[in-house]
């Protein structure tokens, strides 16, 4: 075993305790927005969205929705934690790991994180009959594609930050903007040509393009290679500075 | 001669700020060697270069005779390290912390359970393996991280302040535990500003101020050097203990004054007390004692240990 799967290992044994609660919390989270957004909201809007029904449509931005709040959750608090309450990571770093192990381990739980919830939800949309072509697999892979995306360069800017006030400005300024205007409730081409080009240059709506063509059965075209290999940089670009800051943390 | 730790002109910067100041060290396989120092004298950040998480700013550092810039996770691999705040996981179990924290060394689910419940009857928390770690007290979580610290069988064990916040009894529970690693052979290097402690477990320490090494030996040889072998200690009913100062003049070596007391340091404590009571001067109390590290310490910087 490489030293990032024992820390891995290490979240995974903490996770235990709650596993059962946060499991519990990835069903009834989609289930209860599939009821709201999807029949309450899709019974509103009758006449569906480009000729699916509006939960069809919804479903898989929710989706890509999730494993991006999954992994700004795990990648906030907890490592905010790691650092500054629980300081696990001084204790790591003091074992023969390298930041990059400890850093690695962790965003490998994290994407765990992501694949339950995505995986919670994909299950539960399957059952309200919202998933319309077997590609809908493809949305797993796609989530954690989303999920490394946002964790890594998260993660860098919570090592970064010294009090959690900046996580929560995080969360205001930066996630819920992206999470209303990446096409995940409406279709991209409503907003005005600025806001689309903030959707463009985040990671959200590629990921929310890819996961809807996925679960709808759609060709989606040539693009799709340039938005994989876009979150891709977005992952490569954030493993970087995070392993940065975290060096900047632990060793000095 | 090998040497664990060998440090030549040692220096930690950090901006401007010179933490560590160019100090010179060694210490052999088997021994217990302290760095003796007030708060900010660069002791801790001296541990962590020797720990291997703080690249040093300039001079020569070997630990067991490799160098950290370049063999960080090979060196760590063989140190077992307590630092002076614990960072125990509170939400696992007694026995978790110490098996979940074998596994980063690579040690195996198997020899990692066994040695972590051999190493929980050492520091006497063998009843506690099953419980959480918040609930423990202060003295009990201190045993547990250097439990925690010995699960890879090192070679040598860094403890920073290792009883710094603890009560009494607990203080001495720990000093206990870690004399009997000393009897097994345990390399020990430990930090602490108390002088009790350093008598207690040193077999050779530094005295440290301001980055510099003041003053080197066994705690003995240290209190022969730089002090006499008796001190008395006299309170004056008065603000100003300074006015005492000419009226004790000729007394033994030395007086020292400080805010509360003066010090006397002669050869024969009770001789002194008997020629301040001649002078007809009457301290509110009087204390004949042994010379210990304080008074070294005191003589050296000029200043107490603990503010």
């Amino acid at each position: 075993m490489t030293p990032s799967a024992y820390v891995l290992e290490y979240h995974l044994i903490n996770y235990r305790r709650t596993w059962r609660a946060s499991v519990f919390s990835s069903l009834v989270l989609p289930l209860l927005t599939m009821l709201g957004f999807g029949l309450g909201v899709g019974g509103f809007v009758t006449g569906g969205v480009e000729g699916v029904s509006y939960l069809q449509w919804m479903v898989p931005g929710l989706i890509a929705s999730t494993a991006l709040q999954t992994a700004v959750g795990e990648s906030t608090w907890p490592v905010m934690s790691c650092f500054t309450w629980v300081k696990i990571y001084f204790a790591q770093a003091a074992a023969p790991l390298r930041t990059t192990d400890i850093l690695g381990g962790h965003l490998a739980f994290m994407l765990f994180r992501v694949m339950i919830t995505t995986t919670a939800f994909l299950l539960v949309a399957f059952c309200f009959g919202a998933l319309r072509s077997a590609w809908a697999v493809a949305v797993l892979p796609i989530a954690l594609l989303v999920g490394a995306a946002v964790a890594a360069p998260v993660a860098a800017y919570t090592a970064s930050v010294t009090s959690d006030s900046y996580l929560a400005i995080l969360l205001r300024f930066a996630v819920l903007p992206m999470s209303l205007f990446s096409g995940v409730f409406f279709p991209i081409e409503s907003l005005p040509e600025v806001l689309r080009w903030v959707a463009w240059a985040l990671p959200l709506w590629h990921g929310v393009d890819l996961s809807r063509a996925a679960t709808l059965g759609l060709d989606p075209g040539p693009d799709a290679v340039w938005q994989v290999l876009y979150l891709l940089l977005w992952c490569v670009a954030g493993w970087f500075l995070a392993s940065w800051r975290y060096r900047r943390r632990l060793v000095i | 001669m090998n040497s664990l730790i060998h440090a030549r002109g040692l220096v930690k910067r950090f901006g401007d700020f010179t933490a560590v100041d160019g100090i010179d060290i060694d210490v052999r396989a088997g021994e217990a060697f302290g760095f003796l120092g007030p708060n900010g004298a660069g002791k801790s950040s001296t541990m962590r270069m020797i720990g291997c998480v703080s690249p040093p700013s300039d001079g020569v550092l070997r630990i067991l005779g490799m160098d950290p810039r370049r063999d960080g996770p090979r060196i760590r691999a063989r140190l077992g390290v307590c630092p002076q705040l614990d960072n125990l996981d509170p939400e696992l179990t007694v026995l978790e912390n110490l098996t979940t924290y074998a596994r980063f060394f690579g040690i195996s689910r198997g020899v990692a359970r066994a040695r972590a419940a051999e190493l929980l009857e050492f520091v006497q928390l063998g009843e506690r393996a099953g419980s959480k770690v918040e609930p423990l007290s202060g003295g009990m979580k201190r045993r547990l991280t250097i439990a925690r610290a010995l699960v890879n069988e090192p070679d040598l064990v860094l403890l920073d302040e290792p009883t710094t916040g603890l009560d009494p009894q607990a203080r001495h529970l720990v000093w206990e535990r870690l004399f009997r690693l000393k009897q097994q052979g345990v390399t020990l290097v430990l930090t602490t500003h108390y002088m009790d402690e350093a008598e207690q477990l040193c077999d050779r320490l530094v005295v440290m101020d301001g980055g510099r090494i003041v003053a080197e030996g066994s705690p003995r040889e240290l209190i022969e050097a730089h002090s006499t072998r008796e001190v008395v200690e006299l309170r004056f009913a008065t603000e100003d203990q300074g006015l005492y100062a000419g009226k004790l003049a000729g007394i033994g070596e030395r007086t020292e004054v400080l805010p509360d007391r003066v010090l006397l340091y002669v050869t024969d404590g009770d001789d002194a007390l008997a020629e301040v009571h001649r002078r007809s001067l009457s301290p509110a109390s009087s204390l004949a004692r042994r010379s210990s590290l304080e008074d070294v310490f005191l003589r050296l910087t000029g200043r107490t240990l603990v503010d």
